[in-house]
């Protein structure tokens, strides 16, 4: 099984002012950095340049991130053990404060790629109901557990 | 064995000679290299290295020292490198760590990362005044960072407050940043730069390490 992440960024400004031209000026070299980092599998992309943010219809000031990974370790070490972790603590000169959770995570069958629209339902979930094996965190994690077929 | 028996292993002298050895390298040392380097026979080394491991202060493995492969090459060497357990000794008993625990969760809570930087730089710059002619390096090393130069850096071998950076590693990586940033003042420039199993933090030289 492979391990599928979404979080979600309200935007303090549009992706155009300056405010945001440092965000805008890492994606390149923080997506270059993703892609190369081991135990990656894939990103849901905006487009073929490496600075198109994912499109979606939930709002123009929301940033959405959305990967697949082999493992929690993997996933650990670049969101915290890497040079993506610099661009994170800035993360209050771009995005708002949000007092519910932003990020949810989830299993997937290798070889299979979540779609945007389940993500934001997992996300809605755990904002619901708390973590659980279908949409949990890193602080409350759940491993795969293989399901008990009965009789 | 209990974490005050493993670390009452370290009076020994040799034993503790190798043992900073073995943790100053940062990856896995074979017993003549430890032998050598505590100028004692690489059998007693091998005993005394092998009485660390029994108490949980060493790891061992079996990899192939050198370029060799093949028949020829030899069986491969025993080697050691620090394990990855805590051992925390306190008489009497204290427990920092569970109060730190749950202040981090309170500051997350609150949204209150920006003071506890705040907090953590004046913490620093109070840390570094206590010895205002220390060096960036002796500095780090005193606050239990192990620096170890690369690539005219400073990197830091160990990252002082693991359990707490697993849990809130956000908060608590910009914190330690903030940390460092007191510590050094303006004689040296901290900044994010992490990797799997070190300090967050990263120091380039201003003028001297």
């Amino acid at each position: 099984m492979h391990l599928a992440q979404l979080n979600v960024a309200h935007l303090l400004a549009p992706l155009d002012t300056p405010q945001l031209a440092d965000f805008v000026a890492l994606l390149e070299p923080v997506n270059t950095l993703s892609d190369a980092a081991p135990g990656f599998v894939w990103r849901l992309k905006g487009g073929d340049d490496p600075t198109d943010t994912v499109r979606h219809d939930y709002g123009d000031d929301l940033v959405i991130n959305f990967s697949v990974w082999e493992s929690r370790e993997t996933l650990w070490n670049f969101v915290y053990r890497s040079r993506h972790l610099a661009v994170l603590q800035r993360r209050r000169e771009w995005f708002q404060r949000i007092a519910e959770p932003y990020s949810v995570m989830w299993w997937v069958p290798e070889g299979e790629l979540p779609d945007l629209a389940e993500g934001m339902a997992r996300l809605a979930r755990l904002r619901a109901g708390g973590p659980g094996p279908e949409a949990f965190t890193f602080k409350e994690f759940h491993d795969f557990q293989e399901p008990v077929i009965s009789a | 064995m209990d974490s005050d028996e493993a670390v009452a292993l370290l009076g020994d002298p040799v034993r503790r000679e190798l043992y900073r050895f073995v943790v100053g390298l940062g990856r896995p040392v074979g017993r003549a290299e430890a032998a050598e380097a505590a100028g004692v026979a690489r059998g007693l080394a091998a005993f005394h290295l092998d009485k660390l491991v029994d108490a949980g202060l060493l790891t061992a493995e079996f990899r192939r020292l050198g370029e060799r492969t093949g028949p020829g090459s030899g069986r491969p060497a025993k080697v050691y490198r620090r394990a990855p357990a805590e051992h925390l000794v306190s008489l009497p008993p204290r427990d920092y760590r569970t109060v730190a625990l749950i202040l981090a969760e309170v500051v997350d809570l609150l949204g209150g990362d920006e003071l506890a930087e705040e907090a953590a730089r004046r913490a620093g710059r109070k840390l570094a005044a206590a010895d205002p002619d220390a060096s960036p390096r002796e500095i780090l090393a005193r606050q239990g960072y192990e620096p170890y130069e690369e690539d005219g850096v400073l990197r830091l071998r160990n990252c002082p407050f693991h359990v707490l950076a697993e849990e809130h590693p956000l908060l608590v990586c910009s914190m330690n940043l903030s940390l460092c940033q007191g510590l050094l003042g303006g004689g040296a420039i901290a900044e994010l730069d992490p990797r799997p199993g070190e300090c967050c933090v990263v120091v380039a030289k201003k003028d001297r390490l």
